[in-house]
């Protein structure tokens, strides 16, 4: 019944469909979604405002539940979602209240796992995240990019193997965003998650992703799936190849088909 | 991007640029006072002089005091109640929709009562001890701590909450980790409101039926004539007043270090 073509498949969308009531008229919202993602793989969903993105995040993440379809996991049906897979929403949601510690803690914190052991990790991997040096500072005091990346590392720590990246680098300036996709692809070839990203930008999608889901307007479907076989690892210049922007261009068809 | 995560401790410099002008302005306004009782030849009953009171206040300090003492526990007390009762109050709000719909309108009608009507009655059922007072001071205060406190728990950032059913967490995690924190400095500035009201609260306790107490010196003052010690009370009850505000804007400070902490900012001047 798998649709995923070789496994191992980390995570599966079997035909969700979700109605919402808009001042009690029924809206479709999405509209028989299926994808999947192979464990280890950058998986990308671009598609315009209003095509049902994060609602189908937060289906994945179990904040709602589909009509139709199934959310597997590992190939399983997984009913009771809520913590199974690190959510990372657009805003970057740190509790204005603790340090940044005590932010990126929070998914072991959650699970009553030894705060000891989590802080140490956290402590070690604040470099990597470039916040050494901000253990004990307030988010208030962070630079727009340090929030995200702060948000991000309290992601990764859930210790899940199926990321959900809502549009993290959507509200940052041009130059930080750049600066950040190239940091999260090192990272993430470093951890090798399974990570579903959500974005609105060609160029994001393309320069991360393995795999490109182009969604359609409300209801959102899935109205084409593009593979990138760039090679890894991707440098900045990359975007500057034939190849990049053939991509870039079949995906701007894709998302203009009317 | 790497930014200092200190916050920039106010200078002696800002504090003057800060207060000066309010300090400036209350010892003028003495100064003009002092002036006008010795030009215009005020006589002291009518209006004594600053200096007079002041004179008047440590002569009287012994008699004040006892009264200063009463005053204080019936504040406190009073207080302490209207903060247990505001809480659980803000909680119960907030528990339920019904229950808020039920006890909003009331809690909005106990703030409409005239306290200085009801205040004789708290006497004739309570007597003269200490539980009237602390029934005023409580029925001033509670209010505000109610209102903070539950539109602070009501204004938590849904997406905060989104977050962290998401990974899993439970109500109970829910509200302990996310929504009291978030409702602390809206209940921090009910009880701002609170304690700025509540020694005045005492003072009219006081005065419907006691045997100590500032009221009932600034009472006594008025009926032997001894304006002096009216306004040396008045003094009083201002400045213990300010006190608990300041204790209670300390107390804050302490405990939301985070409310408090702004990204730093290099500040640019014309030269």
């Amino acid at each position: 019944m798998s649709s995923c073509p070789d496994a191992p498949c980390k995570l599966e969308l079997t035909g969700i469909t979700k109605w919402f009531k808009v001042d009690g008229v029924p809206l479709k919202a999405l509209e028989d979604v299926r994808l999947h993602a192979r464990a280890g793989e950058f998986v990308s969903i671009i598609g315009p405002s209003g095509c049902g993105k994060s609602t189908l995040f937060n289906i994945i993440c179990g904040l709602l539940e589909p009509d139709e379809g199934q959310v597997l996991l590992d190939g399983q049906v997984a009913s009771r979602r809520a913590g199974l897979v690190g959510y990372m929403p657009q805003k970057d949601l740190l509790l204005p209240w603790r340090s940044v510690l005590d932010n990126v803690i929070l998914g072991p914190e959650l699970r009553g796992e030894d705060l000891r052991e989590s802080r140490r990790e956290a402590r070690e991997l604040l470099p990597l995240f470039g916040l050494e040096g901000f253990a004990d500072a307030y988010p208030a005091v962070l630079s727009g990019g340090m929030k995200q990346r702060a948000a991000l590392l309290r992601t990764f720590l859930t210790h899940r193997e199926v990321l959900l990246l809502d549009e993290p680098f959507g509200a940052l300036d041009a130059l930080t965003r750049m600066e950040l996709q190239e940091w999260l692809l090192g990272v993430w070839e470093r951890f090798r998650k399974t990570i579903l990203f959500v974005t609105h930008d060609v160029d994001e999608a393309v320069f991360l992703s393995d795999r490109v889901y182009v969604l359609t307007p409300r209801p959102g479907r899935v109205r084409t799936v593009i593979p990138v076989p760039l090679p890894r690892p991707r440098a900045r210049s990359i975007i500057a190849s034939p190849e990049f922007a053939a991509l870039r261009y079949q995906l701007l068809e894709a998302l203009a088909l009317r | 991007m790497r930014r200092s995560a200190q916050v920039r401790a106010p200078g002696i410099g800002q504090a003057i640029a800060e207060y000066g002008p309010a300090v400036l302005l209350v010892a003028l306004v003495f100064a003009a006072w002092e002036a006008a009782t010795a030009v215009w030849k005020i006589q002291a009953w009518l209006l004594p002089a600053p200096s007079a009171i002041a004179k008047a206040a440590v002569d009287a300090r012994g008699l004040l005091g006892p009264h200063l003492a009463q005053t204080v526990v019936e504040t406190l007390v009073g207080f302490g109640a209207a903060l247990a009762v505001g809480l659980l109050l803000a909680l119960l709000i907030d528990l339920s929709a019904t229950l808020r719909r039920a006890l909003y309108p009331l809690l909005v009608i106990s703030q409409t009562i005239p306290i200085i009507a009801v205040a004789p009655l708290l006497v004739i059922w309570f007597g003269y001890g200490l539980l009237p007072k602390v029934i005023v001071v409580g029925l001033v205060c509670f209010f505000p701590i109610v209102v903070g406190t539950a539109d602070g728990l009501r204004s938590t950032d849904p997406d905060l909450i989104a977050l962290l059913q998401s990974m899993g967490a439970t109500r109970r995690q829910v509200f302990f980790k996310v929504r009291v924190p978030a409702s602390l400095p809206g209940m921090f500035t009910g009880i701002k409101v609170a304690i700025t009201y509540s020694v005045v609260g005492a003072i009219i306790g006081e005065w419907v039926g006691a045997s100590r107490g500032l009221g009932v010196f600034m009472l006594r003052a008025t009926n032997s004539f001894r304006t002096d010690w009216v306004f040396a009370t008045i003094a009083v009850v201002s400045a213990l007043s300010l006190a608990l505000f300041l204790a209670v804007v300390g107390i804050e400070r302490l405990a939301l270090p985070w409310f408090y902490t702004k990204a730093r900012e290099e500040t640019w001047e014309e030269m």
